[in-house]
């Protein structure tokens, strides 16, 4: 039974829709408590202090202990009703310990106390003691400098938490009366912002004070024929972002023209939302797909998912080893395939990058939660697979000296362990606009927006749908089209990769709930790529009657 | 532990609403203990444990409503999260939707509580670990699972004089067990509430014997097939379109409940006439709560609010007997307000599992289903894969492994399709029967194991 079920099984279960989920612990507070600043920094070691010294001092040969305060803002609308503003806040400490060769953890919440912090970190190394006696192989823990006291700040211009909700709330609307008086017959409208205030530091000699920010705008419209008894709706071209406010006060050199305005650093719901509305209605008499072989060309908002569940999983070292087998599964790229130096990811179009760094992004930090300082590699160089993701445990097995800081946990309560980096499709390096691509294809589709998503469990086979499709043919685009999915197997997908348009059309997707581990946590990725063409992909049509 | 009693939890709430000068107030209470760990590769990886107990409190003036919460239980901060409430309703804009607190419900006497669940510790769990491991330890295999149990309450109130309490407990346990040379996998996944019901040596066994069996697997063109699917492998079907019977988006249009020219289809026959889905709060091998969302409402604005959870036919033959409506969209209807269900049961026949196989001339037998998404709310059209134990039947006989299918499939013809239903067992929450189904539509073919 997992959460949720377990939740209505106590009578806990939440009303409505597209209410997210809250952090573990989490607790609602005022709007201006999310201004008010956290533990000084100095209080913050002194704490840190008392639970690596209580680890050692019970045996623990490494410890690191994360103090965290999670702040998070839904607001979200129905039409021209505000269904809910929710302001939360999550407070605690977590500390994780080898001890006898083994892992521990231990957290506890609202956690100012040294007495109570160092008690959790006694805790971890008991827990660690336990469980050696199931221990196969102690854990080999890549050697990481200590950094002294550090600090890392996003770089957002302005902090959405001191934006007035009014003004978030008159935006949201304005955006749903937009999408009613243009055909939509719903819509639903939600804006997710999310500050961690996150310490970090480690028996290495690490103390890492870091102030992240993301923000998350979406929306669907929904539009009905109620004569023929049909639906369809269009959800937002946005991409979550690691940025402030700034991201909704969109400069006209944000926007990309084309068959509908796409988005880059900066984000126009109401322009987005205006367009939705229009293309909803169209679905209902869109014309329906054909089966068969397409080329496809794939905008960076529908491509990165392709990206995520195809590359950013399957490259994952934990799942690679077997640490996801009951869950979200292993992978297809077993490390006798990146032993041989020569394994065909996909064709010389194809350079994929892994990077902590990149400013904007969701996952951009500067330290990972087990003091690594972040850096941007190589996955896929010319098509070849060249490296993958790795935390400190790992990376003997590659042969490397230093882990690629990927580890991450989603709350203080959470135990870290290894997730995604941003993982990229690099832009052509030669000039290719989306026009002058869509000029060259005889028979395609052109896909714009993220929709269904379903990979096999180690990341072979996969079926994509998205938000609009519109037919190629013959060099234009002729019209829009319904019922779309893709089927493709990953390698023959990448390998299929006919040109990646050039680094003016590139621009970052990415999603805030990425699940993986037990229990399962959520991280946040983007992923960044330019419009690219793949040849010759497997359409299927996916109109049924259920009588 | 943090598991309140009913009349400490009821004097918690009795002094929040003593506190509180809203026109109406709600509160819950709710706090318990989880506590899991995890192995791969025949190695624990992390273990832990965390408690937790907190105060909601809902406070409405007129159809402002403001919710806060705390997790300290002295007079002062229970007093000062109800101001805070207050101070929010009066801040909040009106919810045209918001709906007067119920009073007093009669609920249903449930037990979803097993004292056996609610003493497991570090080394409960380490031990089931180990009987685990150790048995794919000897034969060579790989083991990677987990357990996680949890034990926790609920308490809700309001100003109007509605009380309800609740206590549960709950266990998850599932192993996925692999071969060396890593070409087979095999998966269980029992479901219970009390613990002395678990026993992880003899499911892990279950899933030893299911990825030694699926080592070999063969390759079948994708097609039509039929299919006998585990309680496991369709549970989450089932289960999406089950979420999907709400009143309102029927209504509105945006339903595979919503009828052509407008209206909904209740009373239409959508089903084959063997298919009967039940929700039944006293049922002794699914036992559900007495009442549906949290009287605070954790989201703010309302959230639960406390409804009965009682006997209730969703189909019956085949027809659609109900749907679930919220309080306001019952009320702008005319009808009852009904809470969507926490647990249902799909009553099917008596057969087991090896009988269905034994009575199939060709057909293909799924453990389980993976990454399953929805590809169209009109049809109910979801797809997905399967895994962990694919196997071809002939002559009443498993006669080979086959290596994995992606669906495209809803549940809707799923059960217009039926051949034959089983005894049902407990998956996911719910009580499932396996399923013979023809026709059911495999799309394509994928090499993972």
């Amino acid at each position: 039974m997992n959460r949720r079920d377990f939740n209505q099984l106590l009578g806990m279960g939440a009303a409505g829709i597209m209410m997210p989920a809250l952090p573990a612990f989490s607790r609602t507070i005022a709007p201006e408590a999310l201004l008010e600043p956290g533990l000084d920094v100095a209080v913050k070691k002194r704490l840190a202090d008392a639970a690596l010294n209580a680890a050692k001092a019970k045996g623990a040969t490494y410890a690191d202990v994360r103090i965290g305060r999670y702040l998070n803002q839904f607001v979200l609308t129905r039409e021209n009703k505000v269904q809910g503003i929710i302001n939360s806040e999550s407070f605690g400490v977590g500390v994780r310990v080898i001890a006898n060769g083994c892992w521990g953890f231990a957290s506890v919440g609202d956690a100012r106390d040294e007495s109570v912090v160092a008690k959790a970190a006694e805790t971890a190394v008991a827990i660690a003691k336990a469980n050696a006696r199931l221990l196969t192989e102690p854990v080999q823990l890549a050697p990481q400098k200590g950094f002294g006291e550090v600090s890392w700040k996003a770089p957002i211009k302005k902090n959405a938490f001191e934006v007035p909700i009014k003004e978030k709330v008159d935006l949201l609307l304005s955006c749903n009366a937009a999408a009613m008086q243009n055909g939509a017959n719903f819509v639903n409208n939600v804006l997710f912002q999310v500050n961690e205030q996150k310490y970090f530091a480690s028996t290495d000699g690490t103390y890492a004070d870091q102030d992240i920010h993301r923000i998350g705008p979406s929306f669907t419209v929904t539009a009905v024929d109620p004569q023929n008894g049909r639906f369809a709706t269009r959800n937002s071209l946005s991409a979550p972002m690691g940025m402030g406010y700034e991201y909704l006060q969109v400069n006209p050199s944000d926007k990309l023209s084309g068959i509908t305005t796409r988005y880059n650093k900066g984000y126009d719901m109401l322009e987005d939302i205006t367009a939705a509305a229009k293309q909803a209605k169209e679905k209902l008499s869109a014309k329906s797909v054909e089966a068969g072989k397409y080329d496809l060309v794939l905008d960076p908002s529908h491509l990165w998912l392709t990206i995520h569940e195809s590359v950013g999983h399957p490259l994952e070292l934990d799942r690679v080893l077997g640490y996801e087998a009951n869950y979200a599964g292993t992978s297809f790229v077993t490390l006798d395939k990146w032993k041989t130096k020569s394994f065909n990811y996909g064709s010389k179009e194809v350079n994929l990058v892994a990077d902590k760094t990149q400013v904007g992004s969701l996952g951009a930090v500067g330290w990972d939660d087990e003091g690594v300082k972040t850096k941007k590699w190589d996955l896929v160089k010319d098509g070849i697979l060249v490296n993958y993701q790795a935390i400190r445990d790992q990376v003997h097995i590659l042969g490397e000296k230093e882990s690629q800081g990927c580890c991450y946990a989603d709350n203080w309560s959470s135990v870290q362990f290894q997730r995604m980096a941003n993982v990229s499709l690099e832009a052509g390096k030669t000039p290719l606009s989306v026009a002058n691509m869509i000029k060259d294809v005889k028979k395609g589709v052109y896909i714009i927006g993220d929709g269904s998503f379903s990979i096999d469990q180690q990341r072979y086979n996969f079926q994509f749908g998205g938000q609009l499709f519109y037919e190629i043919k013959n060099g234009e685009i002729v019209g829009m089209l319904k019922d779309v999915s893709y089927q493709a197997n990953t390698k023959e997908f990448w390998n299929s990769c006919a040109a990646v348009c050039d680094e003016s059309d590139y621009r970052l997707g990415g999603a805030f709930n990425d699940g993986k581990g037990q229990p399962s946590q959520s991280s946040a990725v983007s992923h960044g790529s330019a419009t690219a063409r793949f040849n010759g992909v497997n359409v299927i049509n996916t109109a049924r009657k259920i009588g | 532990m943090a598991i309140l009693t009913k009349d400490e939890a009821k004097t918690i709430i009795d002094k929040v609403l003593g506190y509180s000068k809203a026109d109406e107030t709600s509160v819950s209470v709710n706090g318990g203990r989880t506590g899991n760990i995890r192995y791969a590769r025949n190695s624990v990886s992390t273990s832990g444990e965390t408690n937790n107990l907190s105060v909601a409190v809902t406070a409405v003036y007129g159809k402002r409503s403001g919710t806060a919460t705390i997790n300290e239980l002295d007079d002062a901060s229970l007093e000062k999260t109800v101001r805070r409430a207050e101070e929010i309703a009066r801040l909040a804009p009106e919810n045209p939707e918001y709906m007067t607190m119920l009073g007093p419900q009669k609920y249903l006497d449930t037990n979803t509580y097993a004292e056996s669940t609610a003493k497991i510790d570090p080394n409960f769990r380490a031990q089931a670990a180990f009987d685990s491991i150790d048995p794919c330890r000897k034969k060579n295999l790989t083991a990677a699972g987990y357990m996680e149990d949890t034990t926790g309450f609920v308490a809700i109130g309001n100003s109007k004089g509605l009380f309800g309490y609740n206590r549960a407990t709950s266990v998850d346990f599932s192993i996925t067990v692999r071969t060396a040379d890593g070409l087979g996998s095999g998966y269980a996944n029992p479901d219970v509430n009390d613990v002395s019901k678990l026993n992880t040596k003899a499911t892990t066994e279950i899933a030893m014997q299911k990825a030694l069996a699926s080592a070999s697997a063969r390759a079948l063109e994708p097609g039509k097939y039929t299919v006998i699917l585990e309680p496991t492998a369709s549970v989450e079907l089932l289960q999406n379109m089950m979420r999907s019977m709400d009143g309102r988006s029927a209504d509105e249009g945006r339903s595979f409940l919503s009828k052509k020219g407008g209206g909904t289809r209740l009373g239409e026959k959508l089903f084959d006439e063997r298919v009967t889905i039940i929700t039944d709060p006293l049922n002794a091998d699914l036992p559900l709560p007495a009442f549906g969302g949290g009287g605070g409402g954790r989201f703010g604005g309302g959230g639960g609010e406390g409804v009965p959870q009682e006997k209730m036919t969703w189909i019956e033959n085949g027809v659609v007997k109900n749907m679930f409506f919220s309080r306001f969209w019952a009320q702008k209807k005319g009808v009852a307000p009904v809470p969507a269900p926490a647990g249902f049961i799909l009553q099917g026949g008596t057969q087991s599992l090896a009988d269905m196989i034994k009575s199939t001339d060709k057909g293909i037998l799924v453990t389980r289903f993976w990454y399953i998404r929805a590809v169209d709310p009109q049809t109910q059209l979801y797809t997905g894969l399967t895994r962990d134990g694919t196997f071809y039947i002939e002559n009443g006989q498993i006669k080979f492994p086959v290596k994995n299918f992606r669906f495209n499939e809803s549940p809707v013809i799923m059960l217009n399709n039926v051949e034959a239903l089983g005894k049902p067992v407990r998956a996911g929450g719910n009580l499932i029967p396996p399923m013979k189904i023809r026709d059911f539509t495999f799309t394509s073919l994928s090499d993972a194991v």
